[in-house]
């Protein structure tokens, strides 16, 4: 739309004179009409702005809220039917009714902390490398860039590269020490996990090695010590807040991964007896039988593990935000 | 004295040492899948392979057509809806920094970052498909909810990283609110919102626990988005856990492909986005 | 006679509980340089940013009275309305670095949506651009980035942005205390060209600026306005004793 230009507009300085005829010299009738027109158009949409704003602001909290109390409605029937005795229960069978989640909190928790065991040293290692030992270069900018891809690859992807290659290399190492040599379980989701949570940690922990005040390290470096000692003594005390918190975020992906670790856990619903056998973890049970669970009990059981999982990594995740607002303040 | 020192300092260096083995063995595993996924999968694509849909086991000239329709089709849906309402929350976040709202907006975006996949699916599978049945809709819905906190989170941190001076410059010349954010703000941290969003997209390229039951999968060519859909991450997932080769074959051709798109992704969001920063 | 342009009545500004100023009552006439000082912290920012609405652009802040420009109340207008009639320069120069010095220069029309013709929109740059005295240096330029230029350059075009809108009061908030002195000098012997069409208030905290550029001088101290005088009254002979004291330096 080609908005013609008003008057007022046009009072340029004639070039003669260079004077300029202020507004308030122009008599009334040019004085307003089209701009002050146009101005009250802009005041409405800015008035519809603001509010577009405000309506999707609130969209978000309505968005979280509805998800938690959805998750709490279509758990009902199963925390009515099953009770406390749902997290207790060590039998996980459809068939029968009985539907015990114990088994599946256990491969998660086992197959999270050893993923976040292995994990750490490598995470940690990262974080030091670069943001003590290397902060800049061409080198550390590779490895950072690269150590954020790790966390760019689909998780699907990892689960296939983790049956076609990690699962036979398990299953080997497993025969030569003994243990019933299947390759799926708990160990090789663990594996995967690991790789797939270092970029948490390790960006995290990067930044904060970072935010460490240099007069600190200066006044361990004036007393003698080693670069080891200042780590040890002055930049991971002083930074161990943040490193915990980056360990929290890791937790959280693990907890809640779902597609490498059901490629690969070997998903059976019995309790896990060691770190070798196959198992399932919450996502893993939830993505493999939630499109055939027909049963109302079934399906709402089904839903009342989302809901924990959604309970436990909101908890982690909201612990490891407050510790780094924390330390960042 | 002396030999307390040197083993001081042998200490110092063995943990440096140490440090760098563990920082560049994180990268072995990345260049392994690389290496593997796409030799094993390069050779799988060809014509057909590209052009045709899956085929029963036994018969030759499968494809992935109907998988790489479908990712693209979800994936634009899903951005349809959530760029939008991603970078308007993200104006809001940083143009309220103080407000309750804002603080619980604030929250729940937090909340809904750490939300494992699955659980967003679960919800999708509760709001959607259980009334209307799989569809490829409900797994764009499923997918926008993802790229949600991605999107908001770079366009907040974007633009308070701005200074004050140039919504006051805005301001001070009679521009109404929408016009300083729309015209002035906005273009101004146009490369930190890119990067959300092209991050965002990047991220549900591969995203598959959401479909398993929202877009539930389809073995034939649909662009019908209230009907079911393959996506190239959910017929990776399909055929990944079969006995039979040829499907195998499949899922690498469909591996290498979405691995190249994320990763290639990744990186051009790492460049354009540091040629467009605009230079203040 | 000088008729008034600008006229506040009564007016107070606070920052959540804190009063920055108060009471303020003053008179501005048409066409001069009017230099408002004072020690840091005394709200002469403030009741300069109230004039034009953008003091309340700041959560927490809000104001109180009257401000009349000609004889309408700015506070009962619509701020848009106040600020495409009352033009303001920053301490820093802040011009959009997204925008090249061409659409810098008309920004104010071009980022509001208001379409001109071609030939229009050269005329209102040039002209800006000459008024500023930076047409010279940089009309072989216009294509470039606003940010290319150096700090003085690009002050004055904020100044020749804000000209371009034709506004009938020019705000200045400290302008060239973030630039060097041949800048400064610059700027200065601007605003004698640009009272001779606009009415211009300049906050300053220097003294010697005060009196080498104004016609009156405002002498604000704990957001009250002290003295208001005519210049050379002012710094020859002060009537209250606080204005004598900053004036002499006994404190700053």
């Amino acid at each position: 739309m080609a908005t013609p230009v008003n008057n007022e507009l046009l009072t340029r300085p004639d070039n003669t004179s260079g004077r300029v005829i202020s507004s308030s010299k122009l008599p009334d009738e040019v004085k307003g009409t089209k701009r002050v027109r146009r101005s009250h158009r802009q005041i409405r949409t800015e008035n519809v702005f603001r509010r577009t704003l405000i309506i999707v602001g609130l969209t978000m909290v309505v968005l979280v809220l509805g998800i938690l109390i959805t998750l709490i409605v279509q758990s009902t029937p199963s925390i009515k039917s099953l009770g406390a005795a749902y997290l207790w229960g060590k039998t996980w069978d459809p068939v029968r009714d009985i539907y015990g989640a114990l088994p599946f909190l256990v491969g998660t928790i086992l197959t999270s902390f050893l993923a976040l065991a292995i994990s750490i040293p490598f995470s940690f290692a990262v974080a030091i490398f670069l943001g003590e030992y290397y902060p800049k270069g061409w080198f550390p900018d590779l490895l950072k860039n690269t150590v954020e891809l790790i966390a760019a690859v689909p998780s699907v992807i990892y689960g296939f590269w983790g049956l076609a290659v990690l699962v036979p290399i398990v299953r080997s190492f497993e025969s030569s020490i003994g243990v019933s040599s299947i390759g799926y379980g708990i160990f090789s989701s663990s594996l995967i996990l690991a790789v797939m949570i270092i970029p948490y940690a390790a960006s995290l922990g990067r930044s904060m090695i970072q935010m460490v005040p240099s007069n600190l390290k200066e006044g361990a470096y004036a007393l003698g010590a080693t670069r080891w000692e200042v780590i040890r003594s002055v930049i991971l005390p002083y930074t161990k807040s943040g490193l915990f918190a980056g360990v929290l975020l890791s937790l959280g992906r693990a907890l809640g991964e779902t597609m490498a670790v059901t490629m690969v856990i070997g998903n059976t619903s019995f309790m896990p007896k060691n770190i070798f056998s196959t198992g399932n973890t919450m996502a893993s049970v939830i993505a493999n039988e939630l499109p055939e669970a027909d049963k109302t009990v079934y399906n709402s059981a089904l839903i009342e593990l989302g809901l924990v999982l959604f309970l436990v990594t909101v908890v982690i995740n909201m612990i490891g935000k407050r510790v780094i607002s924390r330390f960042t303040n | 004295m002396k030999g307390k020192i040197k083993y001081r300092i042998g200490k110092s260096g063995g943990f440096q040492l140490l440090t760098v083995i563990l920082a560049c063995s994180c990268v072995l595993p990345l260049i392994a899948i690389l290496v593997y996924i796409i030799r094993a999968g390069i050779t799988k694509i060809n014509w057909s392979f590209l052009t045709n849909v899956e085929k029963p086991v036994g018969e030759l000239g499968g494809g992935v057509i109907h998988a790489l329709v479908g990712s693209m089709l979800i994936i634009f849906f899903a951005s349809i809806i959530a760029i939008p309402i991603g970078i308007l929350c993200g104006i809001f976040l940083s143009e309220n920094k103080k407000s309750r709202l804002a603080y619980w907006c604030g929250l729940s975006v937090d909340i809904l970052q750490g939300v494992p996949s699955i659980v967003i699916g679960i919800v999708a599978y509760i709001w959607m498909v259980k009334p209307f049945g799989y569809s490829a809709f409900s797994g764009s819905a499923a997918l926008a909810v993802m790229m949600l906190p991605i999107i908001i989170r770079s366009t907040e941190e974007t633009l308070k990283m701005l200074p004050d001076s140039l919504r006051e410059a805005a301001f001070a010349l009679g521009m109404p609110f929408h016009r300083v954010i729309l015209k002035v703000i906005v273009p101004c941290g146009i490369s930190g919102i890119l990067s959300g969003v092209m991050l965002s997209v990047a991220r549900i390229a591969g995203e598959t626990a959401p479909l398993l039951f929202t877009a539930f999968g389809y073995q034939y060519l649909s662009t019908n988005m209230t009907k079911p859909m393959e996506t190239l991450p959910h017929l990776i997932f399909k055929y990944a856990v079969t006995p039979y080769k040829d499907w195998q074959d499949l899922a690498w051709g469909a591996s290498c492909i979405l691995l190249l798109f994320v990763l290639i992704l990744n990186i051009l969001t790492k460049l354009i986005t540091r040629k467009w920063k605009v230079q203040l | 006679m000088e008729s008034t342009i600008v006229k506040s009545v009564n007016y107070n500004a606070y920052f959540g509980d804190n009063h920055v100023v108060k009471d303020v009552n003053i008179d501005i006439p048409r066409n001069n340089v009017i230099a408002v000082m004072g020690p840091s912290g005394c709200g002469k920012t403030t009741f300069l940013r109230g004039i034009n609405r953008m003091h309340e652009l700041i959560p927490g802040a809000t104001a109180k009275g009257k401000i009349l420009l000609n004889t309408e109340d700015v506070m009962e207008m619509h701020p848009i309305f106040v600020r495409l009639k009352i033009g303001m320069v920053f301490q820093r120069p802040n011009p959009f670095p997204n925008l090249s010095i061409y659409d810098n220069v008309i920004a104010g029309y071009k980022l509001n949506g208001i379409k001109l013709p071609k030939a229009e929109k050269d005329k209102i740059v040039e002209h800006s651009l000459t008024r500023v005295a930076l047409w010279k240096e940089v009309k072989d330029s216009l294509t470039k980035k606003g940010s290319f230029l150096s700090g003085g350059q690009q002050q004055r075009l904020c100044i020749a942005r804000a000209v371009a809108m034709e506004p009938e009061v020019l705000l200045f908030d400290e302008p060239t205390s973030a630039l060097d002195p041949i800048s400064t000098s610059t700027v200065e012997e601007l605003f004698h060209e640009l009272k001779k069409n606009y009415t211009l208030i300049i906050v300053t905290h220097n003294m010697q600026q005060a009196a080498r550029v104004s016609d009156k001088t405002a002498f604000f101290y704990m957001g009250e306005l002290v003295e208001y005088d005519d210049t050379k009254q002012m710094f020859t002979n002060p009537k209250d004793t606080r204005t004598q004291n900053y004036i002499t330096g006994r404190f700053s």
